[in-house]
């Protein structure tokens, strides 16, 4: 049949064009290490230069400093570089190795401790964030009319600074907080000002993309008869996975950033919040420590990114390799 | 028994407001089974609102449609139809064999049925090879296939589809209209095609229907009777007499 013999020379064009694209995604997936090398690098080297900066800066600064006493440029309009304001690299880095007095633990590890301390609230916060800005974001995409009236409350809840709902949240959790069924504590608090971080960047970007989907699409699953737990979950759910994991990375840190601010302005004790805040205290005698414990902060926010950026190559990359990877 | 029996149907967008749009007139249409009807017609003749007409997607504002000899909401509801669009819409979180199964997976069907169906889909489709890829490593022509072997895969009597070969190039395209009539001939199905593409039309179908837009009627019908296409069919004198003749009535409903 003359009609099959044209089919079968006009199929070329197509697996030619297959071919060349799954050559693409293979480089793409090769690809993957040689950038996670190259970010780690990249990372490294960052970290290195702004070590290098502020010892570069302690260094020139204390040289003029010594000649100049007539005309003090340091210490009035560049910041001071002293040991007090400025402590030396290797006495913050030496830190987390030393015993601090009436300790039995080397700093490292007491840091360590109180991490996961801040960690258990920020992801129970943000857990509940997640919860809760979901189903916000489902509300506004199921009822339209809801969105222009309940999106104003949720960017103005925004508005109102942490610091000062911090110390109302706590209060309350002490005195109201008694209806639930289990004993309210004061780290739960905390994790409620991590939760009001959390739950607007999921609302917003959860929002966005369960409004992903194409009108075909929706179309598709209309002419299936599906109903609206079967369009949920198996179109406008994944469509969203990808907006809801650009959230999650900003809501994760965010609720690291509420938790320890939680903690300072709350006053609970045994996570890395009430850790700067004491080193903050004690820095006469030993700023290093305060210095030291931020640094530790600052990796707790790195950790829980990765952790994110990694859930979503496992979720979501899966989906396009090729396409992303 | 007719697949498709539309009587007096009219449809008017946001009725009684300011914007309000006579979309289509009246219209009277009966579709046989096996038929390969195609709609044809300028941008907004109201051929993609008389698909979902169709479809139920919409619903007419006066007169009837009847799918399967049903009302065209129950039909919809049955899955009497699958649907086709100009983007193959395939969801790239699941894989080929996956998106085929998705309708499948909608009606109870169990795993293994799943499987099964998908696979003969595939070889049907030409893609046996490509079950477990995603659609993103996909060619556009390959995405359509699986979009018509994903319509297909629960063995309607009426397949609908609204333009979707409009994205592909030219030599894909003609290649893909083979393909469909290929399909179209060992599956059995009736075919509502809507396209712009006047030798489309006329390589596909066993009848064209020209639609006239504001409000969008049915102008005039030209029946094909071309026989079994083959590669020497786009050269034929009689294939280009069609041609002309559709031509003709699509020029004479946009004066």
């Amino acid at each position: 049949m003359p009609a099959t013999d044209t089919m079968a020379e006009m199929e070329d064009p197509l697996v030619r064009e297959h071919r060349l694209r799954q050559q693409a995604a293979h480089e793409a997936r090769r690809d993957v290490t040689v950038r996670i090398i190259r970010q780690t690098v990249t990372f490294v080297v960052f970290m290195g230069l702004l070590a290098a900066l502020y010892a570069g800066y302690k260094e020139v600064g204390q040289a003029i400093d010594d000649r100049q006493h007539d005309w003090p440029v340091v210490g009035s309009v560049l910041p001071r570089t002293d040991d007090l304001t400025m402590p030396p690299i290797g006495k913050i880095i030496g830190q987390f190795g030393e015993t601090p007095g009436g300790q039995d633990q080397i700093y490292v590890l007491i840091l360590l401790d109180e991490a996961l301390f801040t960690l258990r609230e920020a992801f129970a916060g943000f857990m509940v964030g997640l919860v809760i800005g979901m189903a916000i974001a489902l509300a506004l995409a199921q009822w339209r009319r809801l969105e222009q009236g309940l999106l104003p409350f949720v960017i103005a809840s925004q508005t109102i600074p942490l610091i000062a709902i911090a110390p109302i949240i706590v209060i309350w959790g002490r005195k109201n907080f008694d209806v639930f069924p289990w004993e309210w504590q004061d780290w739960m608090s905390v994790s409620i000002i991590a939760t009001y971080l959390t739950f607007f960047p999921v609302a917003v970007n959860g929002l966005r993309g369960l409004q992903s989907p194409r009108p075909e699409n929706q179309e598709l699953m209309e002419s299936y008869a599906a109903n609206w737990s079967q369009t949920l979950w198996r179109l406008r759910l994944p469509a969203s996975l990808p907006y809801l994991f650009a959230a999650l990375k900003i809501a994760a840190t965010a609720s690291i950033v509420g938790a320890i601010v939680g903690e300072i302005s709350s006053g609970v004790v045994g996570g890395l919040g009430r850790r700067i805040l004491r080193e903050a205290f004690n820095y006469t005698t030993g700023p290093d420590r305060l210095f030291a414990s931020v640094l530790g902060a600052a990796a707790l926010g790195i950790f829980v990114y990765l952790v994110v950026t990694g859930l979503e190559r496992l979720v979501v990359g899966r989906q396009n390799k090729g396409a992303t990877a | 028994m007719n697949v498709i029996d539309i009587r007096g149907a009219t449809k008017v967008f946001n009725p009684g407001k300011g914007n309000q749009v006579e979309a289509l007139a009246e219209i009277d249409l009966a579709v046989e089974p096996g038929e390969f009807v195609t709609l044809i017609g300028p941008s907004g003749c109201g051929k993609s609102t008389l698909l979902r007409l169709i479809a139920a997607l919409i619903a007419p504002t006066t007169g009837s449609v009847e799918v399967n000899a049903k009302p065209a909401e129950q039909a919809r509801l049955d899955r009497d139809y699958g649907m086709a669009f100009q983007t193959a819409g395939l969801f790239d979180w699941r894989t080929v064999s996956k998106n085929i199964e998705l309708p499948l997976e909608l009606m109870g069907w169990t795993k293994g049925d799943r499987r099964r169906r998908a696979k003969e889909m595939l070889e049907l489709v030409k893609l046996g090879e490509f079950a477990t890829h995603h659609p993103s490593e996909l060619s556009g022509g390959m995405q359509q296939r699986v979009a018509i072997a994903r319509a297909l895969s629960f063995s309607p009597a009426l397949l609908l589809m609204d333009e979707p070969f409009g994205a592909l190039d030219e030599m894909t395209r003609e290649h893909m209209q083979d393909e469909l009539l290929r399909i179209w001939k060992e599956t059995e199905t009736t075919v509502v095609f809507v396209t712009h593409s006047i030798p489309e039309a006329v390589y596909l179908s066993t009848r064209v229907l020209v639609m006239s837009p504001r409000p969008g009627n049915i102008a005039s019908i030209v029946d094909v009777d071309l026989g079994e296409r083959r590669a020497s069919t786009r050269d034929d004198p009689a294939f280009h007499t069609k041609v002309t003749e559709v031509r003709v009535a699509l020029r004479k409903v946009e004066e």
